[in-house]
């Protein structure tokens, strides 16, 4: 029996058990082959398609490598000042409190420049999703030392490792924010192999979910690669992430609501 | 309904707000402004309208959920003084970039720097020349009394929506301050949904599957591209400037000698026109209501009808330059100024008129 | 236990040969193709009838070129 079964007789609609959801548009992704962010963007769309929400859902692109989120999910969507999305997110969940409202934001942006409206919007609990992508450098720009830079590692302005004396210590703002009254859900998760994707997807789901219980902001930060500005394939930069991002940025949930 | 009141020239500006439908206020506080907020604060007006007021983490946050809120086609404004809306640059930049409406008002306190909390004019250049980054304009309307200020909120919103740009409300300490009686206009409601579809199409309110995907940026990568929406910017100027420029001209039919003046140093001339006039001087006033689009013919035009014209501003002289412009050689126009939160008195305003231009070489 | 057996198909256009797929591949299906698509990648290409359909590869694909069928035999 089963030697009737041909390529072209499994290759059918009705067979289908995974494509590339319509919610992101049909053109390449303008990052770098094996980054992240292209996995966390279809994941997000996966999420809206599956709830049904792409006409009630605003997001709020970044500046850094997302700056173009826009071009690529098919919703209505703002593009923020650099770090300014949660403050802008703020204002159109608060004018249009029915609809489902996210930002989209690196570390750069959300970790440093943006701290302040992070922090804010976390502790006011506006009830959104910050979706926070931290590959530990400065990716558009080059390569450039970001707030969430490890230790002693290289980038282009601290091309001898981030030494901590003068350059001052990563931030852990995901554990920051877990302390403020205002989140709801704050959790840490990866898109770098199959098993951390679909747990990505799961708390993406919670995360937008949970603003229709209007009880304050979820947080998901996904720790990430950034294989051009690391200097690895994405093959390695994975390893790399596994081996020295994990052990400072810990997978996992760090604040889940209290049912 | 209409109703007539006492009240400051900041809680005018709030009234108004409520009273003209806005979606919401987004602020931080500074003197000599803070009773914008306070005053909403305590009116509590999404009890009432459903307007929201949030007072934000800084001004920098207060003027980007401004580009959040006009961009889902809401009527949005914020209000700030001077060091606040040196940080709210970045953000009017953009909101200019991606053509949003919605209203600021600067209640102009002196500097530089963190300077003095009296009152001043000294950001007419911010105001008037684009304060932040790129080649953009805004509408900047410079209100002389509390009147104004309540209805220089409906028309700012008007001319914001009309081009879809952001209008500014530059005014000062002086008439942030000062109680005088106004009469508020009656008030109307916050647009529906179905409205605000219909006014902004392009809002970002959620993609429906009768459309493509709205999307609100200032992010042009193509130089080519980018200079093409700036000459659509520009051409939106050019049009703000062929059908919006307001004015008030006092006295000036007969005048031989000219003052200009904007705002509360406007009102200082008034009464230095008075006196001139009593002491046998034909002195008139031009007061801009639009700073941008600045009233150019008119002043052209006077130009030819007088001997010469006295610019009194609250800074060291601003607002000069495009007098001067206007006049383009044909009069001698001369600056005065007091500053640092100083504010000049109608006596020596008329006392430099008769220096600088009527006894002056 | 029911046998499955799957079957995907690459948008070798799309793909920009980051090779996270053959790693993800637990039956050894994907390699990497010694020609160039459009843009100058060694594509992903499948070197093998092994596949189980299990989406692994669909699933991490950052750029999402992979489809998945599979049918119980």
């Amino acid at each position: 029996m089963s030697e009737n079964i041909t390529k072209e007789s499994i290759i059918k609609e009705e067979n289908c058990v995974y494509k590339r959801t319509n919610l992101l548009v049909d053109k390449a992704l303008s990052y770098c082959p094996g980054c992240g962010h292209g996995t966390a963007h279809r994941l997000l769309m996966e999420v809206l398609e599956e709830m049904n929400i792409q006409s009630e859902t605003i997001g709020i692109a970044p500046v850094g490598c997302a700056v173009l989120a826009y071009e690529f999910l098919d919703i209505d969507m703002q593009q923020a000042a650099h770090g300014r999305a949660p403050a802008v997110a703020t204002a159109v969940k608060r004018l249009m409190p029915e609809k489902f409202v996210f930002t989209y934001q690196g570390d750069g942006d959300l970790a440093a420049i943006g701290t302040a409206e992070t922090i804010h919007a976390c502790n006011r609990g506006e009830n959104i999703t910050i979706i926070f992508i931290n590959n530990g450098i400065y990716g558009m720009t080059g390569g450039q030392m970001a707030p969430t830079t490890l230790p002693g590692m290289k980038s282009s302005t601290s091309p001898y490792g981030r030494e901590v004396e003068t350059m001052g210590n990563p931030l852990k703002m995901t554990e920051l924010v877990a302390q403020l009254p205002g989140t709801y859900y704050v959790t840490r998760q990866s898109v770098h192999t199959p098993g951390n994707v679909r747990k990505a997807k799961k708390a993406l789901r919670k995360a937008m979910e949970n603003q229709k219980l209007n009880k304050g902001l979820s947080f998901v930060e996904i720790v990430s690669n950034c294989n051009s500005g690391w200097k690895m394939t994405p093959v390695q930069s994975n390893k790399w992430m596994e081996e020295n991002m994990f052990p400072f940025y810990p997978l996992g949930d760090i604040k889940v609501p209290v049912e | 309904m209409k109703e007539l009141r006492l009240m400051k020239g900041n809680e005018a500006i709030a009234e108004a707000a409520i009273r003209c439908g806005a979606d919401g206020y987004f602020g931080y506080p500074i003197t000599p402004q803070s009773e914008v907020l306070e005053y909403l604060m305590a009116e509590r007006p999404y009890e009432k309208t459903g307007m929201v007021v949030l007072q934000a983490e800084s001004e920098v946050a207060a003027i980007n959920m401004v580009y959040g809120g006009a961009a889902c086609g809401k009527k949005v404004l914020t209000s700030s003084s001077s060091p606040g809306i040196s940080l709210k640059q970045e953000g009017i930049s953009y909101i200019a970039g991606a053509e949003l409406p919605c209203v600021i008002v600067n209640v102009v306190r002196g500097g530089p720097g963190l300077g003095t909390i009296q009152p001043s004019q000294s950001d007419y250049f911010q105001a008037v020349k684009g304060g932040g980054h790129g080649d953009y304009r805004l509408i900047v309307l410079a209100p002389a009394s509390v009147q104004e200020m309540a209805d220089f909120v409906k028309l700012g919103f008007d001319l914001a929506f009309k081009y879809r740009n952001p209008a500014m409300i530059l005014t000062d300490g002086v008439i942030g301050q000062m109680m005088e009686k106004v009469e508020l206009f009656e008030s109307q409601p916050r647009l529906t949904k179905e409205e605000i579809l219909k006014q902004t199409p392009w809002a970002t309110v959620g993609k429906t599957p009768d459309r493509e995907r709205n999307i609100v940026t200032s992010l042009i990568l193509d130089s080519a591209i980018q200079e093409q929406h700036v000459n659509k910017l520009r051409d939106k100027y050019i049009e703000i400037e062929k059908n919006e420029v307001r004015y008030e001209k006092i006295q000036c039919d007969d005048a031989e000698y000219l003052f200009v003046a904007f705002g509360s140093s406007a009102r200082i001339c008034q009464k230095a026109v008075d006196m001139g006039r009593a002491k046998g001087i034909k002195v008139g006033l031009l007061r801009p209501i639009t700073l941008f689009p600045f009233p150019k013919q008119v002043l052209f035009e006077l130009a030819d009808q007088v001997k010469g014209i006295l610019d009194v501003e609250m800074n060291l002289g601003q607002m000069v330059e495009d007098v001067r412009l206007a006049v383009n050689g044909k009069v001698k126009v001369e600056h005065y100024g007091r500053y640092g939160g100083m504010i000049p008195s109608p006596d020596e305003v008329l006392l430099a008129l008769e220096n600088q231009i009527i006894g002056g070489k | 236990m029911a046998k499955v057996k799957g079957e995907i198909v690459i948008n070798i256009e799309r793909c920009k040969g980051c090779v996270l797929c053959v790693a993800a591949c637990n039956e050894q299906v994907i390699a990497m193709s010694k020609e160039v698509n459009g843009k100058g990648y060694h594509y992903a290409e499948t070197v093998n009838e092994n596949c189980t359909g299990c989406t692994n590869c669909a699933v991490l694909c950052p750029d999402g070129v992979i489809t998945v069928y599979r049918v119980k035999i």
